[in-house]
């Protein structure tokens, strides 16, 4: 949920990254964290397991500039993909202002996309929220690979409102910042809507 | 969408007063204010260097991890969560349920003295969280409403934000 504090002139939006484990989802943070400006960012929180696996969220704060005298920060959540940690993803949409759905192009991984996009669909729900109203964006990461599923065939299958789908390559870099203007674009477009009535 | 969170100039002074106060008090080394989704309000305290982007970030993931454990056995929440470290101490509290108070004292206090304190502080908090909310109603029935920030944003500054 947006956080306007008019005395100190920031705007505080929260995005969070989604999909199944080991799909790129913190690869996406660690990318964005390694190529920002020192001035920029915060400290990448990563709650993590000791192989690496997120355990509760991810979190890394992005000062993007000042908009209309107001200093614009997005906070940065990944969550936890593995199926059996849905406890905790239900907490950390809590507030949520935009999502990225990071997929797995590999073809094995297909059945695990499909299952955290219903996933996603029914936590949003939980919390009040609707997919088809909130900003949102796709990206199909690891295009890289060579075992994946065609870009067309993904976003037939994933794609659910027309949002904007990105190729990504993430541990590269490949899409990850596109993706992220994206879906903060549409944030901040969709707060002027909501303030003009 | 849901509306945002909105924090009036007056209302951030008088919480600005209200931890200070609390601070002296308490004899807290630092006393912060973060609502529930993990954002900064306020603070106040000796504790300069703090990185008080991340501690608003994990104290809002911690109360929520316990609120879905107090779930789990059949309780509403925890509103009250105690750390005890071996130099500094970290006492967390909801106000008006949708605000955490986070106090972190040392030897020079104690856990006794911040609670009562911290009772105090909260029931002056309250009144200043409802009394947010009543103005934002306010405003919302009446059709006026404070400039928002992003009443005349164009494409063109949000594209300028990540060039």
């Amino acid at each position: 949920m947006t956080f306007i504090n008019y005395a100190s002139r920031e705007i505080n939006c929260k995005i969070v990254y989604y999909g199944p484990g080991l799909g790129g989802k913190t690869t996406n943070l660690q990318y964005i964290y390694d190529s920002t400006a020192a001035q920029a960012k915060g400290k990448l929180i990563s709650l993590a397991t000791e192989t690496d696996r997120t355990l509760f969220f991810d979190f890394l704060p992005l000062d993007l500039g000042t908009v209309r005298g107001f200093k614009t920060r997005f906070h940065l959540y990944t969550v936890p993909g593995q199926v059996f940690y849905d406890a905790s993803r239900k907490l950390i949409l809590k507030g949520v202002d935009g999502m990225v759905f990071v997929a797995d192009s590999q073809r094995e991984r297909m059945d695990a996309n499909v299952e955290s996009l219903f996933n996603l669909e029914l936590n949003l729900t939980q919390h009040g929220y609707d997919l088809m109203k909130v900003p949102y964006v796709l990206q199909l990461n690891k295009r890289d690979l060579p075992n994946t599923v065609s870009v067309s065939e993904l976003t037939a299958e994933l794609r659910r409102k027309g949002e904007p789908v990105f190729e990504g390559v993430a541990n590269r870099g490949v899409g990850v910042f596109d993706t992220l203007k994206a879906v903060a674009k549409q944030v901040l477009l969709e707060l002027r809507k909501d303030s003009s009535g | 969408m849901a509306t945002p969170v909105v924090l009036y100039e007056t209302e951030y002074e008088q919480l600005k007063r209200a931890i200070t106060r609390l601070c002296a008090d308490a004899n807290a080394k630092f006393v912060f204010l973060v609502d529930r989704s993990g954002q900064q309000i306020a603070s106040h305290g000796e504790m300069l260097n703090l990185d008080t982007t991340s501690l608003a970030s994990l104290t809002a993931g911690n109360v929520a991890a316990t609120d879905g454990l107090a779930h789990l056995i059949g309780e509403r929440g925890f509103p009250v969560l105690s750390h005890e470290g071996e130099r500094d101490n970290i006492h967390i509290s909801i106000i008006a349920a949708r605000v955490i108070l986070v106090v972190i004292f040392d030897v020079r206090s104690s856990l006794g003295l911040v609670r009562l304190r911290v009772k105090r502080a909260t029931a002056e908090m309250t009144a200043i969280f409802d009394s947010i909310d009543s103005k934002v109603e306010r405003e919302r029935d009446s059709g006026i409403s404070l400039e928002s920030p992003f009443a005349e944003i164009t494409e063109e500054d949000i594209d300028a934000l990540f060039n």
